[in-house]
């Protein structure tokens, strides 16, 4: 199984793909890594599959799984140099060959492919036998080295000015990517950081915990400072782009924590999130415009609170026809109001006011005193502003009577009606507070732009707003700032890997699901009603599917 | 004039008649139970006096103040709670939210916190497993959670709907001496039983309701005198 995924990755054009990328330069590059990382997966299921002999057997078979990984590229290189396979598979090309050869005739490559894959399948039983905090440690080194080795443009960046960063960075990088050297010092201080955590946290934790409760606030407040310090430089640090990803991510964190407070605090499906976007992007659009559907040549600033309220109000009424409604048909219900929204903007008959599917453009950029907000950058500390204010009141939210019905609704309608919380008002201020936030994301989006369409506003941003907020953890805000994050942020920041990005994509969403369904950082009810009842440590769940999985593991 | 007073009750799922004209009266201070078969109308009669149902003919009084058009919430602020059937205690979260999430009508923090009190005093073991899932509670230890929850909204009248329901008989005893307590502290009580041998001994007057109808009542007692009822509701 594990030797088709390799041959797989070689023909789909993966590993042609990702060799350009050098983890560490001119000796592993990204491409190898793969490949070494699925011989070395085989060696760790087959270990794993063996259970109680994994003392005996478990190397032997580990060894010889990693070696059948091995062989299966070689097999493809010397099938592939008997017969052309690009007839059937255009990615198995002679640079495909060459780096499968790694640099060797193809004769001298065989045997050495196989003893790789052994050793990669040896090295997966050496993790496999290893305690789980030993693991845990060596694996977080090499995948340091490999983030840094991804993201080595993007730091490289960073790392500019003051002669002290530009030495660190000398010390790292050369030019085609991190060098040897580099890379095992930032594994081996991994290593020392991870180490001298492991000793000293509960000390320190301790110290923490004695001091006196003015110092813990002190504390507090020095680590917030450091946050909203480092907030403040990303687009000063990171250029024009990184300020663009980030605006982008910062949009997305407003809609999540509006779809949060639905869906995580009260419980509230809604896959037609995009409409309060929609409505908040419009409501900027027509009260500022210059352009021939402008109403009022408004400023930004006087459109923002009138685009809250206008997708509060929105919300409302988009939550008196489904007040009734619950679960799945809740989920069909709030689908069709959000298309409702999408084809009314588009629809011909109100095209004189909303400019049907040419939308509205000339929407000027919000100005301060005469000072333009335009670049991205300017944009950013906008959206950083917003979603910091937004992120704030969702947690005052959270702990207020308001939120504590919520949670009730959330948990137990019936029994929620019971205990005196009015069903009515308390769902109608969840759809209206959370629309409320997502009509700031789509003002901020209105101004970014400059022009709004139809087009804009798909049922794609409702399902990938969900799908955030469930990566980072239903109903926690920090889940929302994560999962925008990984999910909105990465995949822009790695968009040299073309579409597979989006294969990557899918399946980090999938082994999400499978290891982690609670989410990155969960709220605490989500958590405890996943793990509280068996409390299984992280390596179990791994071991029963890596169990399952075992029959066709060394086939 | 009672405390609550039902009249005429009429109410239907869709062209189903659940109830057809109950009425009864619950004064001041008393335990009264309402018994009878599955499917005789006990727990509909329960869910329209705390507005879940909606009666289409009759009335539901609190000391002479029409209920019918109150919405639920309305009426727990009244001071009349439900203890829902089968327990239905928020699982996910612990003891103590459950306790808390029970007072979302009392708005003094003082208040709560008395009424924690007196819950833990009321269930020693709530108090002991305060910070545990109420998920993870047994089945009598969720049902006292669940009394406990309504308490905490202070209660007038408390209807319980079938607290004995899937319980060993030890810990129905228990759950029924704290009934009592209950009752002796102040809050008067509307149970809705099919254990008719306990609610009979519990209450001080009783109802029986059948197909939708009250075709018996007085004195607890009486009933457990009346032959027809020692037939069909007590095994005897």
């Amino acid at each position: 199984m594990f030797g088709g995924a390799a041959v797989y990755l070689c023909l789909v054009g993966i590993v042609e793909t990702f060799s350009r990328r050098w983890v560490i330069a001119d000796v592993v590059s990204l491409g190898h890594v793969v490949l070494l990382a699925v011989g070395a997966g085989a060696g760790y299921v087959a270990t794993m599959s063996h259970g109680e002999f994994a003392r005996r057997r478990g190397p032997l078979a580990a060894l010889a799984a990693g070696a059948l990984v091995g062989a299966s590229p070689a097999a493809l290189l010397v099938g592939g140099a008997a017969i052309d396979l690009r007839v059937m598979f255009i990615n198995a090309s002679p640079q495909l060959y060459q780096i499968l050869a790694l640099g060797h005739a193809p004769a001298a490559a065989v045997p050495l492919l196989v003893a790789l894959g052994a050793a990669a399948g040896l090295a997966g039983w050496a993790l496999a036998a290893m305690a789980p905090r030993a693991r845990r440690t060596l694996l977080s080194g090499l995948v340091v080295v490999l983030i840094v080795g991804i993201f080595q443009d993007l730091l490289q960046l960073l790392l500019q000015g003051p002669a002290v960063v530009t030495a660190v960075r000398g010390a790292v990088f050369t030019v085609d990517g991190p060098s040897a050297g580099g890379a095992a010092a930032l594994c081996v201080l991994t290593w020392a950081v991870l180490a001298a955590r492991g000793r000293y946290d509960g000390a320190l934790r301790r110290a923490t915990a004695s001091l006196s409760p003015g110092a813990q606030r002190g504390l507090q407040a020095l680590r917030w400072a450091l946050v909203v310090g480092l907030l403040l430089i990303v687009p000063i640090a990171g250029g024009p782009f990184v300020a663009q990803v980030m605006v982008l991510v910062g949009l997305y964190i407003l809609m999540g924590l509006g779809l949060n407070l639905e869906v995580g605090f009260a419980g509230l499906l809604d896959l037609g999130f995009v409409a309060f976007f929609a409505i908040g992007a419009y409501t900027v659009a027509l009260l500022t415009s210059r352009g021939e559907h402008g109403i009022a040549h408004w400023s930004f600033w006087a459109a923002v609170p009138a685009a809250m309220a206008v997708s509060l109000v929105a919300g409302i009424l988009f939550g008196i026809p489904v007040l009734r409604v619950r679960g799945d048909y809740l989920a069909i219900a709030t689908l069709g109001l959000g298309e409702i929204v999408r084809l009314l903007v588009l629809s011909d008959a109100l095209r004189p006011w909303l400019g049907g599917s040419f939308g509205i453009v000339l929407i000027p950029k919000p100005r301060i005193d005469g000072w333009e907000l335009s670049g991205p950058r300017e944009l950013y500390y906008l959206t950083l502003v917003a979603s910091g204010f937004i992120a704030y009141v969702a947690w005052r939210l959270q702990d207020s009577p308001l939120g504590r019905a919520w949670m009730a609704i959330r948990e137990d309608e019936d029994v929620a009606e019971a205990i005196g919380i009015s069903l009515v008002t308390t769902k109608l201020l969840a759809y209206g507070l959370g629309g409320a936030m997502g009509g700031v994301g789509g003002a901020i989006f209105a101004v970014l732009v400059g022009s709004v369409f139809p087009q804009s506003f798909s049922l794609l941003i409702s399902i990938n707003v969900l799908v955030l907020i469930i990566l980072g953890g239903l109903g926690s805000l920090w889940g929302v700032v994560v999962g925008a994050l990984v999910l909105v942020g990465l995949p822009e920041l790695l968009r040299e890997f073309g579409d597979y990005r989006f294969l990557v994509y899918g399946i980090v969403l999938v082994v999400m699901m499978l290891f982690r369904p609670e989410g990155l950082l969960p709220a605490a009810a989500q958590r405890r009603e996943l793990h509280a009842v068996d409390d299984v440590p992280a390596g179990e769940p791994a071991s029963a599917i890596a169990v399952s999985g075992a029959g066709s593991a060394e086939a | 004039m009672a405390l609550l007073e039902l009249d005429g009750l009429q109410v239907s799922y869709g062209a189903i008649q659940a109830l057809r004209g109950v009425s009864l009266e619950v004064h001041e201070g008393e335990i009264v139970t309402l018994i009878g078969a599955n499917g005789a109308g006990k727990s509909t009669t329960l869910n329209t006096i705390s507005g879940l149902l909606r009666p289409h003919r009759g009335t539901v009084r609190l000391e002479g103040h029409d209920l019918t058009l109150v919405p639920p919430h309305g009426i727990v602020a009244r001071g009349v709670v439900q203890v829902p059937e089968g327990r239905r205690i928020f699982g996910r979260l612990s003891v103590l939210e459950n306790l808390q999430l029970g007072a979302f009508t009392q708005r003094s923090s003082h208040a709560i916190r008395e009424g924690i009190a007196h819950a833990f005093a009321l269930f020693p073991r709530l108090q002991e497993r305060a910070g545990q899932l109420a998920g993870t509670l047994s089945g009598g230890e969720q049902q006292m959670l669940a009394i406990a929850r309504a308490l905490m909204a202070r209660p007038r009248i408390l209807l319980l709907d079938e607290p004995s329901m899937g319980l060993a008989p030890v810990l129905v005893e228990q759950i029924f001496e704290a009934v009592r307590r209950i009752n002796r502290e102040g809050t008067t009580i509307l149970l809705v039983e099919q254990n008719a041998v306990m609610a009979l001994e519990t209450a001080q007057r009783g109802y029986v309701l059948e197909t939708g109808a009250v075709v018996l009542q007085g004195p607890a007692a009486d009933l457990q005198a009346n032959p027809e009822v020692r037939r069909a509701y007590l095994g005897q």
